[in-house]
């Protein structure tokens, strides 16, 4: 389907897509194995400019921009999602510090980001608070010009080898939800430490570990918009980054799709290549329009988030919500079509069954986004 | 450092189809890209500037579509792009060709390098490098596998042999030609990308280069093309069996009705 995309858009995905065929696909199955950060591979993004992608022009990015962040997520997770989420993951770090920074905030940190040097992380999950974000335990007390962080924060995405990292810790346990505030922490800050590095289903090439804080002292200035925002922040920056969820779910189903196609065309059964039977077909029929429809949900709502308009916590969860369903759904069917070759480890397509499973789980599990979207259809009705 | 790197757009195929009537290449339906082993050579080129500063010019023989290989060029970190285009040098076999790119680099004014790669990908003739060195009269090496070391006035090269390779110094300026072994070509930036876009690309006519008409397009190629083909497989040999006596006056027969 043609999306009409500008001449700079065709030419961030085409660069996108030369990135993931040359640099990504060759390498997807050895870091699958070894579950090292694709280090080499996020050098070249870098050098490609595509972390510019997520941050503003005056701070060395190419202006922050969902769309052109979605079309370069989409591409790299065809090739392998795990490498994507590194990239993808340093955007949903360096949000917050584009939508709520001081313009000294900005300055110090954003250029590091956008040109790649430094890659960042968000942390808010705790083994107690997944879904109930409300139950972080992490706290920030204030003492003169500081405050002092403690607390363990895990799954983290880019957890040790980020340097950027934003932190929402409780500044009032008494206020709830609006205690929460949000922190930028540097790597090497003295009482900020990491634990257990997880051993993944999918996406084993990102790594996902612990943040531990010990007394860690951080100066009053690097706390994000003001205090109790922590949860304003969370948000804003979960409506800005799950249209890249959806987008990495999107480039999985698509790159699954794409080898099936492939496959059903070059395996011959009962002296007819398989994809020439008709049970074959439908399935091939169906995963394909499934992809273009979350394509087209998640492009629309992309665009709607870099237009301005304020409130699309709705959009952003079903484009969440659909496109990982359907990276779920086609990833599965992909390897159906590959039959006995695609439960083997030999064939690509069962690593795209195991990346695809977490879309639909993280930055908030599809059953919250569909808390999200009904709780919006009830609140316009009875406006 | 003025680098100039030597390009040629050729069709992205290794089996290129051939019109058999005008003994040309079928170019309709086949992307052109640049000749896979002149990315290393823009590679290297963007590489020493790096290291010495300076400049990297890309210089093309070819259509008026040979343009976007050049802006790919300067994607990749090249400076300034120049196109030699006119029908005065359609044609050129590989003599014509590097006398008339040898005119162009003439017109390009001070240079301390010149990069090629060591081969065409259609051509595959591997004399366009050494033929431009010989028509401005500098030292060449071809076959570079490293730069060991580089100064302003002198270049030590490994230089690739069938078996090792040999280390030879040259003083500057001198014309290279490289295989893939010496690097591993960059993917362009996206900023690369935008200023090659709005980049200007200058065209370089005969009326510019004012060469001797005698020695460019199909009049200046000694080279003529009578035929091209692919050649017919070979059909499977004829085994003789038997006692060596018997076997020579067979294969004496043999040869008879075959002359006949």
């Amino acid at each position: 389907m043609d999306y009409l995309l500008t001449e700079e858009q065709k030419m961030i995905k085409d660069l996108a897509h030369k990135i993931a065929e040359e640099k990504i696909r060759p390498v997807a199955a050895k870091y699958d194995i070894s579950e090292e950060y694709p280090w080499e591979v996020l050098k070249v993004m870098a050098e490609s400019d595509m972390f510019g992608l997520f941050v503003p022009q005056e701070y060395g990015g190419f202006a922050t921009s969902v769309f052109n962040l979605c079309l370069a997520t989409e591409e790299f997770s065809r090739a392998c999602g795990g490498i994507a989420v590194c990239y993808a993951a340093s955007a949903l770090g360096t949000f917050p510090i584009v939508l709520f920074g001081t313009v000294e905030q900005k300055k110090k940190y954003l250029p590091a980001l956008a040109s790649g040097k430094k890659v960042a992380a968000f942390a808010i999950t705790e083994p107690e608070a997944g879904s109930d974000a409300s139950a972080i335990k992490t706290t920030a007390k204030k003492v003169g010009d500081h405050y002092i962080l403690n607390g363990l924060k895990h799954f983290i995405t880019n957890g040790g080898d980020a340097e950027t990292y934003v932190v929402i810790a409780m500044t009032d346990k008494n206020k709830g939800a609006r205690g929460a505030s949000a922190f930028i922490v540097e790597k090497g800050t003295p009482g900020f430490g990491f634990g257990k590095k997880e051993d993944k289903f999918g996406i084993r090439a990102s790594s996902t570990r612990e943040l531990i804080f010990t007394d860690c002292k951080i100066p009053a200035e690097n706390l994000l918009a003001k205090e109790g925002m922590g949860f304003i922040v969370t948000m804003r920056t979960f409506d800005m980054s799950r249209p890249g969820v959806a987008a990495q779910a999107l480039g999985i189903a698509q790159g699954a799709l794409e080898l099936a196609v492939k496959y059903v065309h070059e395996r011959v059964q009962f002296g007819k290549p398989i994809s020439s039977f008709q049970g074959i077909q439908w399935m091939l029929a169906d995963m394909a329009t499934e992809v273009e429809a979350a394509r087209g949900l998640v492009y629309a709502t992309a665009r709607m988030v870099d237009a301005g308009v304020k409130d699309v916590a709705k959009e952003s969860a079903m484009a969440k919500m659909y496109a990982s369903d359907v990276a779920m759904k086609v990833t599965v069917d992909a390897l159906q079509l590959f039959g006995g070759y695609g439960y083997m480890k030999d064939y690509p397509i069962e690593k795209y069954v195991r990346d695809a499973k977490i879309t639909q789980i993280y930055e908030g599990t599809n059953q919250v986004q569909r808390g999200i979207i009904a709780l919006k259809l009830i609140k316009e009705m009875v406006k | 450092m003025h680098i100039i790197v030597c390009i040629k757009q050729v069709p992205e195929t290794t089996e290129v189809r051939i019109n058999p009537e005008t003994n040309t290449l079928i170019r309709e339906g086949v992307k052109s890209i640049i000749n896979p082993f002149d990315m290393y050579a823009i590679e290297e080129a963007i590489r020493l500037k790096e290291r010495f500063g300076g400049k990297v010019s890309v210089l093309t023989m070819g259509p008026p579509q040979a343009d976007s290989a050049l802006r790919e060029a300067i994607s990749l970190g090249a400076d300034e792009g120049y196109l030699v285009c006119d029908r005065a040098f359609a044609g050129s076999d590989t003599w014509a060709t590097s006398y008339t790119l040898a005119g162009a680099i003439k017109k390009l004014g001070e240079f301390d390098l010149i990069i090629c790669g060591k081969q065409a990908s259609d051509g595959d003739t591997a004399q366009v490098g050494p033929g431009i060195s010989t028509h401005l009269n500098i030292p060449q090496v071809t076959y570079v596998k490293k730069i060991e070391e580089a100064t302003d006035k002198i270049m030590r090269v490994e230089r690739m042999m069938e078996e090792g390779f040999e280390i030879i110094q040259t003083s500057l300026p001198a014309l290279l030609t490289v295989v893939k072994e010496i690097n591993e070509p960059r993917i362009p930036s996206l900023r690369g990308l935008m200023r090659a876009k709005s980049a200007k690309i200058t065209t370089l006519t005969q009326k510019e280069l004012r060469l001797d008409p005698q020695q460019i397009g199909l009049c200046g190629s000694p080279t003529q093309v009578v035929k091209i083909f692919t050649p017919t497989p070979r059909v499977g040999g004829q085994i003789l069996k038997g006692e060596i006596s018997d076997i020579t006056k067979q294969l004496v027969e043999l040869i008879k009705d075959e002359v006949n």
